[in-house]
């Protein structure tokens, strides 16, 4: 279910690096929380994020949620495709509903992240 | 009198089914030194009768309705057909609550979204809400909204819009760090362009402009809003007579991006200033920082057409602090009212009303004009209010005016110190040629 | 049941529903010049008198209303609204007043006016009120501008307001539009405002506490005089919001707690019909204190006579145009003066019944997550049901099934899955019992049939709407089909 090269936060961002470039999502338990996302708003491309900074909203129909960046850093892109469909979100949180890249800027902040078998027990202690 | 439908019996049965002896207990959650021990000040109760023998000699302590009444100013008297108060008279429309639920409620949203769409044809924006307060606290959500979606924090208003609704935006954005600056008007009593262009920059949010403004005069929108847009603020267009609407270029044809006003004029009585009707629209790409509840179509789970509240998470019960407004109820009754209105009317109906309304001001401008020390005071084309410069005091003018039981206009040195012996006069449909030339004799008599 | 076209579907050329009368003015004095006019309103309907009529007759038949049966939505009191109150407000004097009318012609009006506002005053106990809001939202916001401009007066700048976590959601969004921070204070297990909690936050940074009570549990705050001194210990304002002023009314007053501003709803406690969401009013309370700072105009009496008083330098100005919404203020005025001394206490003491009543005929069958006693409302969830995969909404929508209207969901955010409900004092035994027997049939049908309760409503005119697609592709006009 949640990818072994990501790391994870505690409010269920993920961030998965390659090379000094991070994708930031939500992960498929955050987004089953949220219900329908209808509405994504994104930071713009040049933003500088600090470590668990707002970046960006996530609408559903009776909710909003602030996104926190895992890590701090850049942002590089945004995915513009969930201007159009953000059921992306809801569909495929970990590829196709992935939010923000930003340029990494410490290696450092990703060791207080949670590896995934890490993220799937903090899981189960939430659902109990 | 009392509306409680308990008899004696089932007031003890439920008191026995709570477990409890008296109403008194019910309150043994409230600390005694709280208790109020003695009986509210208020009179003793009034039967119906008695009730509508009261407010029938309170209101009879009214005379204004003897008098041929010649004020506006944001507050327009115009034709309400039969059919409106027939109709928005029905419990289904009065006595609901917000539509929460939509499948209960599949009336008043399909009516707020027709309201929706007549106020997009009229204005000829992309979207429009399902109404807010007034047309004065619109202005102000209008300022707010455009500083939402420029972070820029000057808004340019010109000093032609209605005083109220200037007082209303100072009001709201005192406590915001957003800075109000005034931009004056010419001899024809538009908007001052170049003192406009040089105030614009691009530190601008926003200007803020009435038309038809307050003095009745109709602005030149387009060169307003392009004005605006050469340093990237947006135009606000304000509108507190709806009416011209129907005759006037339509605020999106001039360019505006945010539009607001006042739709008294559409089905509401004076009332003695409300309830009345603000309504907003603006282009789409605004949409998620428009202010007030919306209407949107969708399909129920048999694939019928049906209607919901949408968008709501831009709204306080969602968003709470961070909300794009604290407003929690629209003016849906009046907009019910409205929607009657414009639908009865219909195209030709809006248009001819306009048409009536420019053309009755015109006949009364030029028949006062007339008069020996009476002047227009400015010159700029007006819609169915204009100014009036008098040569004499205007409270002599006045008193003789009275005594012909008229009420010309509104003296506008109440609101604007510089307006000295001016009068701001409206004429609509309503108004006869008879009452008109009773104006323009009492006049005769009075400017001499 | 017909399905109701909108009107733009039936308009056709050649149709009209009204004639204005020829012009009496010379037409050929024509149209100004140099104004750019309009040719037509693009899509205007075209229609026949009789087809409006029946368009709006059957729209209306598919919506619930007060006349039609218990509308127990919770904070909302959905009470009778009395016909005589619509006569009485209707009569042409009142009607057809233009409100720039000289004040010598319009004495009537400010007699009404100013009799409310004493009214409300003796009702609250407070000071001076206000009838400008146009309702409870602007009320609040203006209720915080007051302290505002107070604080501002005195010389001090503070920044944040407190708001306790049970809280409706336009509390902190006021506050916020009027620049200030909010936070939460927690609530504590009795569901009211927890006194240590309350004590840390206050501090001299702290404008004001904006409290409801009852709070939306419908819960008094049985500590209000200790929260106050708190608060005004620190130089700050205790804000109420009255919303649930039906359960007080004759009981006690909020000036006799500590409160130093509050806003009614006369579209709630007063009676005055809402409209399917507005019009209402949302008049402000204030103490001496604040009494200077109330918005422009006042009503005054000065030897006999009634004139507006906009001359007041410290006033905040103004919030709408005019006074307020007047047709909507005579109602309430109708209201207070209907029931007189003895029938304003009874509204509330028949309120406080009746939802104790409900609440002990239900306890047991849905989860009550406070014991605390309740007011005029009470706070279920749906916990019990959950487990067979039953939420609130659900629960709500088969209430409909039932003929009868759900109860508040929003909110309390404390409460999950909260059902709140308010029956007000108008309903009958009859129609209290109705409410009870569906909420009693529906617990069992949670456990028995949850599938009939996640497909209701069953029977309406429209059943369960894709509030999704809504949101994610709004459609929020008629367009002919051109949907681009």
């Amino acid at each position: 279910m949640y990818p072994d090269s990501f790391s994870y936060s505690k409010d269920h961002e993920w961030v998965h690096v390659e090379g000094d470039i991070g994708t930031i999502g939500i992960t498929d338990f955050a987004q089953k929380q949220l219900g329908d996302v209808v509405y994504v708003e994104l930071p713009e491309v040049g933003t500088k994020l600090e470590y668990h900074q707002s970046f960006g909203v996530i609408e559903s129909v009776k909710a909003v949620s602030d996104v926190y960046a895992p890590v701090s850093g850049e942002v590089t892109a945004v995915n513009e495709e969930l201007n159009d469909a953000p059921e992306l979100l809801n569909e495929s949180p970990h590829d196709k509903g992935w939010i923000i890249k930003i340029k990494v800027k410490s290696g450092a902040e990703l060791e207080k992240l949670m590896p995934v078998n890490e993220y799937e027990k903090y899981l189960e202690g939430l659902e109990d | 009198m009392s509306y409680i439908s308990l008899s004696d019996k089932d007031k003890k049965e439920m008191l026995a089914r709570i477990g409890i002896k008296s109403l008194d207990d019910l309150y043994s959650c409230i600390p005694a030194d709280l208790k109020l021990d003695r009986d509210l000040e208020v009179p003793q109760a009034l039967t119906e009768t008695e009730l509508f023998r009261y407010f029938d000699t309170v209101a009879k302590k009214n005379t204004a309705d003897s008098y041929r009444c010649f004020l506006g100013a944001g507050a327009y008297r115009h034709t309400i057909p039969a059919i409106v108060d027939y109709l928005s008279m029905r419990g289904e429309f009065i006595s609901p609550y917000t539509p929460y639920q939509p499948e209960l409620s599949q009336g008043t949203l399909q009516i707020i979204f027709e309201f929706q769409t007549l106020i997009a044809q009229l204005t000829e924006m992309d979207i429009a809400n399902a109404s807010l307060y007034d047309g004065a606290s619109g202005a102000a959500e209008a300022v707010l909204m455009a500083n939402r979606l420029t972070r820029k924090s000057k808004v340019l208003v010109a000093a032609s819009v209605h005083p109220q609704y200037r007082g209303v935006i100072e009001a709201y954005v005192k406590n915001l760090e957003l800075e109000i600056i005034e931009i004056g008007y010419d001899d024809s009593g538009r908007v001052n362009e170049s003192e406009l262009q040089s105030r614009l920059d691009e530190k601008t949010a926003a200007f803020v402009f009435q038309s038809p403004n307050f003095f009745g005069v109709i602005e030149d929108g387009e060169a307003l809003s392009r004005r605006a847009h050469e340093t990237n603020a947006l135009s606000v267009f304000l509108i507190a007579e709806a009416v011209s609407m129907g005759i006037l270029a339509s605020p999106g044809s001039q360019g505006a991006d945010i539009v607001t006003g006042e739709a008294q004029s559409f089905g509401m009585p004076l009332s003695f200033g409300g309830p009345y009707l603000g309504f907003m629209a603006c282009a789409e790409q605004y949409l998620r920082q428009f202010p007030g509840r919306i209407a949107g179509e969708t399909k129920d789970v048999d694939g019928k057409r049906g209607f919901v509240l949408t968008l709501s998470t831009r709204e306080q019960h969602i968003r709470r602090e961070r909300a794009t407004s604290n407003i929690c109820t629209n003016q849906a009754w009046c907009a019910v009212r409205a929607a009657i209105f414009m639908e009865t009317l219909g195209a030709e109906g809006m248009r001819e009303m306009a048409r009536q309304n420019m053309q009755k001001a015109r006949y009364a401008l030029d028949r006062l004009t007339d008069i020996s020390g009476v002047e227009a005071r400015f010159s700029g084309p007006v819609f169915n209010e204009f100014v009036l410069q008098l040569e004499r005091p205007l409270s002599e003018i006045q008193s003789v005016l009275e005594g012909h039981r008229i009420i010309g206009g509104l003296a506008l040195d109440t609101w604007m110190p510089g307006f000295k012996n001016c009068l701001l006069v409206n004429v609509t449909e309503i108004h006869t040629r008879d009452d008109i030339d009773a104006l323009a004799a009492a006049l005769r008599t009075a400017a001499r | 049941m017909i399905r109701e076209p909108l009107i733009f579907e039936i308009s056709e050329e050649g149709k009209k529903a009204f004639t204005f009368p020829k012009p009496d003015v010379p037409d050929n004095d024509g149209i100004e010049q140099n104004v750019r006019l309009r040719k037509e309103i693009h899509g205007f309907p075209k229609v026949a008198e009789i087809e409006v009529v029946r368009h709006f007759t059957r729209l209306s038949k598919t919506n619930y209303c007060v006349d039609e049966g218990i509308y127990p939505l919770g904070s909302c009191t959905m009470k009778y609204n009395p016909k005589i109150n619509e006569v009485v407000a209707g009569l042409a004097e009142f009607r057809n007043s233009h409100p720039l009318s000289p004040v010598s012609t319009v004495q009537g009006n400010l007699e009404a006016l100013f009799t409310t506002e004493q009214l409300l005053a003796e009702i609250t106990g407070m000071d001076a009120v206000s009838l400008q809001p146009s309702a409870g939202a602007q009320g609040e916001m203006v209720g915080i501008m007051l302290v505002k401009a107070c604080l501002e007066d005195r010389g001090e700048k503070r920044t944040t307001v407190l708001i306790p976590d049970s809280a409706h959601g336009t509390n902190p969004s006021s506050a916020h539009l009027c620049g200030f921070k909010v936070r939460e204070i927690k609530s504590n297990q009795f569901g009211t405002v927890d006194i240590d909690s309350l004590t840390e936050a206050m501090s001299e940074d702290v404008a004001a506490l904006m409290v409801t009570n009852p709070n939306t549990l419908g819960i008094f705050e049985w500590d209000i005089k200790k929260i106050a001194d708190i608060v005004h210990s620190k130089g700050g304002f205790v804000y109420m919001d009255g919303a649930n002023m039906n359960a007080l009314v004759g009981r006690c007053r909020p000036g006799d707690m500590g409160v130093d501003v509050i806003h009614l709803n006369l579209h709630k406690t007063f009676s005055t019909p809402h409209g399917g969401g507005g019009p209402g009013a949302g008049p402000v309370g204030v103490s001496r204190t604040l009494e200077p700072y109330l918005p422009v105009p006042l009503i005054r009496k000065v030897d006999g006579a009634f004139r507006l008083d906009e001359d007041r330098p410290k006033s905040i100005g103004r919030v709408r145009g005019f006074y307020g919404n007047f047709l909507v203020i005579l109602k309430a005025l109708a209201y207070i003066l209907t029931h007189g001394p003895k029938g304003l206490r009874e509204i509330a003491d028949i309120a406080v019944l009746n939802s104790n009543y409900i609440r002990k005929s239900l306890e047991g069958l849905y989860h009550l997550k406070y014991a605390s006693p309740s007011m005029h409302e009470c706070v279920f969830s749906d916990a019990l049901q959950k487990k067979h995969g039953i939420s609130n909404l659900d629960i709500a929508k088969r209430l409909i099934d039932y003929d009868v209207h759900p109860p508040t969901m929003s909110f309390p955010l404390i409460v999950p899955g909260a059902l709140m409900i308010e029956p007000t004092e108008t309903e009958s035994r009859r129609d209290l019992d109705f409410f009870i027997e569906a909420m009693t049939a529906i617990a069992r049908e949670a456990e028995e049939n949850p599938n009939l309760l996640k497909q209701a409503p069953h029977h309406t005119y429209v059943r369960r709407l894709d509030e999704t697609a809504a949101a994610r592709q709004p459609i929020l006009k008629w367009t002919n089909g051109d949907r681009t």
